[in-house]
């Protein structure tokens, strides 16, 4: 399930659809704002995306955990707008038999959306505002 | 052919502009409408450092434009 929206997140939410009576394990990864980058504290944050690229990428990262590990189901939601610090921006939650499928897709699932899902996120400081994100690091047609 | 280009974070900060319509001449390739992107938005990164989706799809500079196509300039992503 593949969610893109301006509302709070719940990670119960994410868990629920992933719940399934063959499932021994559910792992749930919360990105969270965080209140400094390189000792400089943020006041709040912004994200936009491309959509419904963002979420046709989303929807591929869901895939390749599937089709790397058996998981009974996944879940990814993203937030946009305004978050203060603190805020979840993201919810992963995925469920297996056993817990080391799970753990793996989640992991992966969080380095594949930093790598080729179109959001983006501005940092704002006193006195400035970044958007974040490297041009070296980033090759989305590349491994 | 007409593209349109989207804009999206730093990029549409630079160009000052989330969508413009380019003129691309016939057989152009991805990586000959970043160039002409370069030009008409100098603040924009160098032409071949510029990653393009199509329609929604990434696509490397050689990929043939179509007429009607919408090309994203992709900033380094930062979701998450």
């Amino acid at each position: 399930m593949i969610r893109i929206t301006n509302d709070p997140l719940d990670a119960a939410l994410a868990v629920s659809q992933v719940e399934s009576p063959a499932a021994g394990a559910v792992a749930v990864f919360v990105g969270v704002t965080r209140n400094n980058t390189a000792g400089r504290k943020v006041l709040f944050l912004e994200y936009e995306a491309y959509r419904p690229m963002a979420d046709d990428q989303l929807r591929r990262v869901a895939d390749e955990m599937r089709e790397r590990w058996d998981l009974q189901g996944v879940a990814i939601h993203h937030r946009l707008g305004r978050l203060e610090i603190g805020e979840a921006s993201l919810v992963v939650a995925a469920s297996s038999a056993h817990r080391r499928a799970a753990f793996e897709a989640c992991h992966f699932s969080i380095d594949r959306i930093k790598q080729i899902v179109p959001i983006w996120k501005k940092e704002f400081f006193e006195g400035g505002e970044v958007w974040v994100g490297s041009q070296e690091d980033f090759d989305p047609l590349g491994g | 052919m007409k593209i349109t280009i989207r804009l999206f974070a730093a990029y549409r900060e630079a160009a000052g502009v989330g969508r413009a319509v380019m003129d691309a001449p016939g057989g152009a390739t991805v990586g000959d409408l970043a160039r002409l992107a370069k030009e008409r938005f100098p603040a924009l990164p160098d032409a071949e450092r510029i990653v393009i989706a199509v329609n929604g799809e990434y696509q490397d500079h050689a990929f043939p434009l179509s007429d009607g196509d919408e090309a994203a300039l992709i900033p380094p992503v930062s979701g998450g």
